[in-house]
């Protein structure tokens, strides 16, 4: 039954139309109307303090959208303080029941689902990434995870403590405080859900700064949040560069929390930024996630799994299964077949629904995946299609899938964070495990095996904060994510995502005589 | 608040019938029976009676629903959430209506019905949508070279028995819980109020619920109740009512299949009113503790033990604040007060005042009926009532309240547990000491320090002793809605 749902889905215009085969297909649009490009500060839209601004441009084309305003440390010290005003014990959000925090998220994603067409044409024209993904995926996967977030609101209990004594001793979940958030441009509208939907479920305020590449899709966000009924000062936007606007929220003496997902290098900077106030730090990082398939598994299945967990939005996923190590007996066949799927996928204008895939965020990636390609050819392994930039407008990259990839090789060590498939061979379970572990990095990691004792097996001794099982890339707002090792620190989404974004409070009072 | 809006005092009522398999049924007998307007004493409509045979049905429409590969246990938890989520915008949508309704039906002034309960229904519904994705099980390091993890899994077929007094606000406190965790549900609602549930399961249709999911039977308690009580297929009962019943549907659960039971019975509250505590406060909260919805509430602060030295001046000022209540039928926008249920409760309370004035309590105000038509009570006090007299001990269920005096603190909290139930316990004072004392000494299962019944549909609820088993609201409720399996794998090696 797996089979056929996934050859009917093989191509986006399938999925598109299985998607909206019972409502009116949205409409994909690719000059969808800026309405928002400044910064957003106590529910307004100012300009930056320095007056500049700074350009967002469109993948496909290369060309200039619009310009955005430029925030810097000027702007993050004005939000800083909108947000602390907001977080003033007696506000109206330190007041409000925590019920109607609740309320006030189920109506953000109300918004969104009314303007779910718009955003999914913004994030497409400023991120790339196909229409029909940004509407059937990114907009459905955010507006669930506001959701999901909703229902904490009022959920997130203290305990009362038979300490020793005669003392009634409870604990309090109190909020952070003022969080800083930055965001990548990878899934700029999820992103932000993700980071909002616990942080403001419990209760917090925000300074968050949208990656400099994709900011359109998160400043509409903050508009429909005011609309739905936000207090000022609880949200606020500093759209620019992470050396600059990243950095102040990183170092800011009055911010007490800083998130941020991004690359593991920047991920360094902003946890020594933050030392200097012991700001509470959480990051969600790279990766190099290993994807092992046993000979006992249907091999088409995992052929067209691994390739969705490699080339999935453009390859540009933290998660991404980029070293597939393949069981020896099944290793040619496995390469043949992964290698004819690459060919078939197509690559072209992001709002064409035959388009699969369309251009990497901006020029920048383009280089560095280029550079890591010529690496893996100059280092010997065995390139069986793709290989090169695809066209000369707009930053797409050929479907690539290198073959005897081994485990010395550039490609197989470092995130390229592209559409660069990397396949080796193994022999036996214990040789793979060790293989597998042997990085620095530890985000996700998956196997495919129809034999029960394996999976288990496999899925305790891999060392990745997510381990999918005959599958790839299944998220939800309810499931914890986030990495071991150099992946990061912390756990986003589930239950578990609640913690970052709460400080625990212990109260003990003395009273006459305890009774248990 | 906003300003209240106009009812619909004349409501038509639409929905009449037996609701299965999200379809309109006859009962199998053909028997209806009426509902009635205690404001009028006038029938509003004949609803049709279910009973046994129509319960079969029910309960076979819920159980293929609860099949394995359902449409309803295939579900995404997500998508209930959903589901109940869309629910709530309708009964959000129908709130005037609805509200209307349910004065028609039971009584209640419409500001209480509009703001009260059906704000109540609204957000218990929501809160419950908000849990379907979150009800968890664990993964645990047992001994050995296992993997072992345990399923939350839903009960199965619950069969849920509602109360008269708060009719709508019921079905939300009892489906929430119940389809947050994926259970299936035969609900039968009070005989002498099935009109807003019925109207309710229409919604559930809009809503887009799969048939089966919600089931509702209007009937007797002896017929259709025992009926759910005694099935050998309903898998958990959850009952709202007097004590009495209670006891008989925890029998009829051991006779039968023990089926899973919670109860949520009866209530003779103590409100400690301490010297050191704002007086008028005191007066306010324990006059509408014990006044709202005609004293109808199982957790009704029915005892008001007073501290000696304020007692004088609290018994003065309740009594005049009694006076003061406003008398008048539900949709009298300034009516404070409305009539009781039905007939027989009208009369039960009727006699516990006599017994009140013949066993020697001091009647403050009111003492009988009011007016002559509808089943109106007078809002009545009593003070210097002593503990062994009916009215200090038997739960009146109408506005009669009895005050009583007491010293110490330790005395009133003797006195304060010297009752077979413990649903609530209300204090009043400043002092810390105290307040946290009686909170931890009450055998109550909800103590209120300085307020009284705030109706927090966030925290647990449920009774002491014979006040009930389990606990409804909170996350707590979930744990009554939830059967817990334990699986375990055993590993090639441990790892």
């Amino acid at each position: 039954m797996l089979r056929t749902a996934l050859t009917r889905f093989s191509s986006a215009r399938a999925l598109s139309q299985a998607l909206y085969s019972t409502a009116a297909a949205p409409k994909p649009n690719p000059s969808p109307d800026i309405r928002c490009n400044q910064l957003f500060i106590n529910n307004e839209w100012v300009d930056s303090v320095s007056k500049k601004t700074f350009p967002t441009l469109n993948p496909s084309t290369g060309e200039v959208i619009c310009e955005v305003a430029e925030g810097d440390k000027a702007d993050v010290d004005i939000a800083v303080q909108a947000a602390k005003e907001a977080f003033r014990l007696g506000s109206p959000w330190r007041t409000m029941d925590a019920s109607y925090r609740g309320v006030l998220l189920n109506r953000l994603a109300d918004l969104m689902e009314r303007d779910r067409e718009y955003l999914a044409n913004l994030e497409t024209l400023d991120n790339g990434k196909p229409f029909s993904v940004s509407f059937a995926t990114d907009l459905a996967l955010s507006i669930k995870c506001y959701r999901y977030y909703a229902g904490w609101a009022g959920k997130n209990h203290g305990k009362t403590i038979p300490i020793d004594g005669d003392f009634f001793c409870y604990t309090r979940h109190e909020p952070v405080g003022v969080c800083g958030q930055i965001i990548p441009w990878n899934f700029p509208l999820l992103m932000q859900a993700w980071k909002l939907g616990p942080a403001l479920s419990t209760g917090n305020v925000v300074v968050m700064k949208p990656a400099e590449q994709t900011p359109l899709t998160a400043l509409y966000v903050a508009q429909l949040a005011k609309e739905a009924g936000f207090p000022p000062g609880v949200l606020n936007l500093i759209p620019g560069y992470g050396p600059t606007a990243g950095a102040a929220i990183a170092e800011h003496p009055e911010i007490e929390k800083v998130a941020f997902t991004g690359s593991t290098e920047v991920g360094k900077i902003i946890q020594r930024s933050a030392a200097e106030n012991l700001k509470r730090v959480t990051l969600e990082l790279g990766g190099k996630s290993p994807n092992v398939v046993f000979a006992d598994t249907d091999l088409d299945y995992a052929v067209e799994k691994s390739h969705f967990g490699l080339f999935f939005n453009m390859g540009q996923c933290c998660c991404a299964g980029s070293r597939i190590y393949v069981e020896d007996k099944v290793y040619d066949e496995f390469v043949r077949r992964s290698t004819e799927r690459a060919k078939r996928r197509t690559v072209g204008n992001p709002f064409d629904p035959n388009s699969e895939q369309g251009p990497q965020i901006d020029e920048e990636q383009m280089n560095k995946i280029i550079e890591l390609i010529e690496s893996g050819k100059k280092e010997g392994a065995t390139l069986n299609c793709g290989g090169d930039r695809a066209g000369d407008r707009g930053y797409f990259i050929q479907p690539t899938v290198f073959s005897d990839v081994q485990d010395g090789m550039r490609i197989n060590n470092e995130e390229i964070f592209g559409p660069v498939q990397q396949i080796a061979r193994f022999k036996d379970i214990d040789e793979v495990v060790e293989r597998a572990n042997l990085n620095t990095y530890g985000l996700a990691a998956s196997v495919f095996t129809s034999n029960i004792d394996k999976a288990i097996y496999m899925a305790n001794s891999l060392r990745g904060g997510t381990v999918w099982v005959n599958t790839y890339d299944v998220f939800d707002a309810a499931a914890p994510f986030g990495g071991f090792k150099q992946s990061g620190s912390g756990r986003e989404l589930g239950e578990y995502g609640l913690e970052a974004y709460t400080e625990v409070k212990t109260v003990t009072i003395r009273i006459p005589q305890k009774n248990a | 608040m906003a300003d209240l809006p106009e009812p619909v005092t004349n409501p038509q009522i639409k929905y009449t019938q037996i609701f299965i398999n999200n379809e309109w049924h006859n009962s199998v007998s053909g028997k209806t029976f009426p509902t009635f307007n205690p404001a009028t004493e006038e029938k509003l409509a004949d609803v049709q009676e279910g009973d046994k045979a129509d319960v079969d049905k029910a309960v076979a429409a819920a159980r293929a629903a609860f099949k394995i590969g359902s449409p309803w246990r295939t579900m995404d938890a997500s998508q209930r959430g959903r589901l109940m989520h869309k629910l709530a915008d309708l009964i959000e949508r129908d709130r005037v209506y609805l509200a209307s309704l349910e004065v028609l039906d039971n009584g209640k002034p419409f500001a209480e019905a509009y703001e009260g309960d059906l704000g109540a229904t609204i957000d218990t519904l929501r809160y419950y949508a908000g849990w379907s994705d979150k009800v968890c099980g664990k993964t645990i390091p047992v001994d050995g070279p296992m993997f072992t993890y345990t399923r939350h899994e839903p009960v199965g077929v619950c069969g849920q028995i509602i109360p008269w007094n708060y009719p709508v606000m019921m079905v939300a406190w009892k489906i929430g819980p119940a389809l947050a965790c994926g259970n299936t549900v035969v609900l039968k609602p009070a005989e002498q109020t099935p009109l807003s549930a019925l109207y309710v399961a229409a919604l559930v249709v809009e809503a887009g619920f799969p048939p089966g999911v919600i089931n509702i039977v209007p009937g007797y308690g002896p017929t259709a109740g025992a009926a759910i009580a005694e099935h050998m297929d309903v898998d958990k009962v959850a009952f709202t009512g007097s004590t009495d019943v209670g006891r008989i549907i925890q029998q009829a659960a051991g006779k039968s299949n023990l089926k899973r039971v919670s109860l949520e019975l009866g209530g003779k509250s103590p409100l400690i009113v301490f010297a050191d505590s704002d007086l008028d406060v005191a007066v306010e909260t324990a006059h509408s503790g014990l006044f709202g919805n005609m004293g109808q509430c199982c957790c009704a602060g029915s005892r008001t033990f007073v501290q000696e030295s304020i007692y004088d001046e609290f018994v003065k000022k309740s009594v005049e604040r009694a006076n003061s209540r406003t008398i008048g039928h539900g949709f009298d926008l300034n009516a404070e007060h409305g009539p009781q249920v039905d007939k027989e409760q009208f009369d039960k309370i009727l006699g516990l005042i006599h017994s009140g004035k013949e066993e020697g309590a001091q009647l403050g105000c009111g003492g009988d009926r009011h007016g002559d038509k509808g089943y109106f009570v007078k809002p009545t006090v009593f003070y210097d009532v002593q503990d062994h007299m009916r009215i200090a001990k038997e739960e009146i269920f109408g506005p009669v309240q009895t005050i009583f005096k007491f010293k110490s603190m330790e005395e009133a909290i003797d006195r304060a547990n010297n009752t077979t139930y413990g649903l609530a316990a209300g204090v009043f004072t400043k002092d810390i000491d105290k307040a946290l004392t009686i909170a931890n000494s009450v055998l109550a299962g909800s103590v209120w320090v300085n307020t009284y019944d705030p109706g927090l549909l966030q925290a647990p609820f449920g009774g002491f002793k014979m006040s009930g088993n389990g606990r409804e609201l909170g996350e707590y409720a979930l744990h009554e809605y939830t059967e817990v399996k334990t699986v375990t794998i055993k590993l090639a090696k441990k790892c």
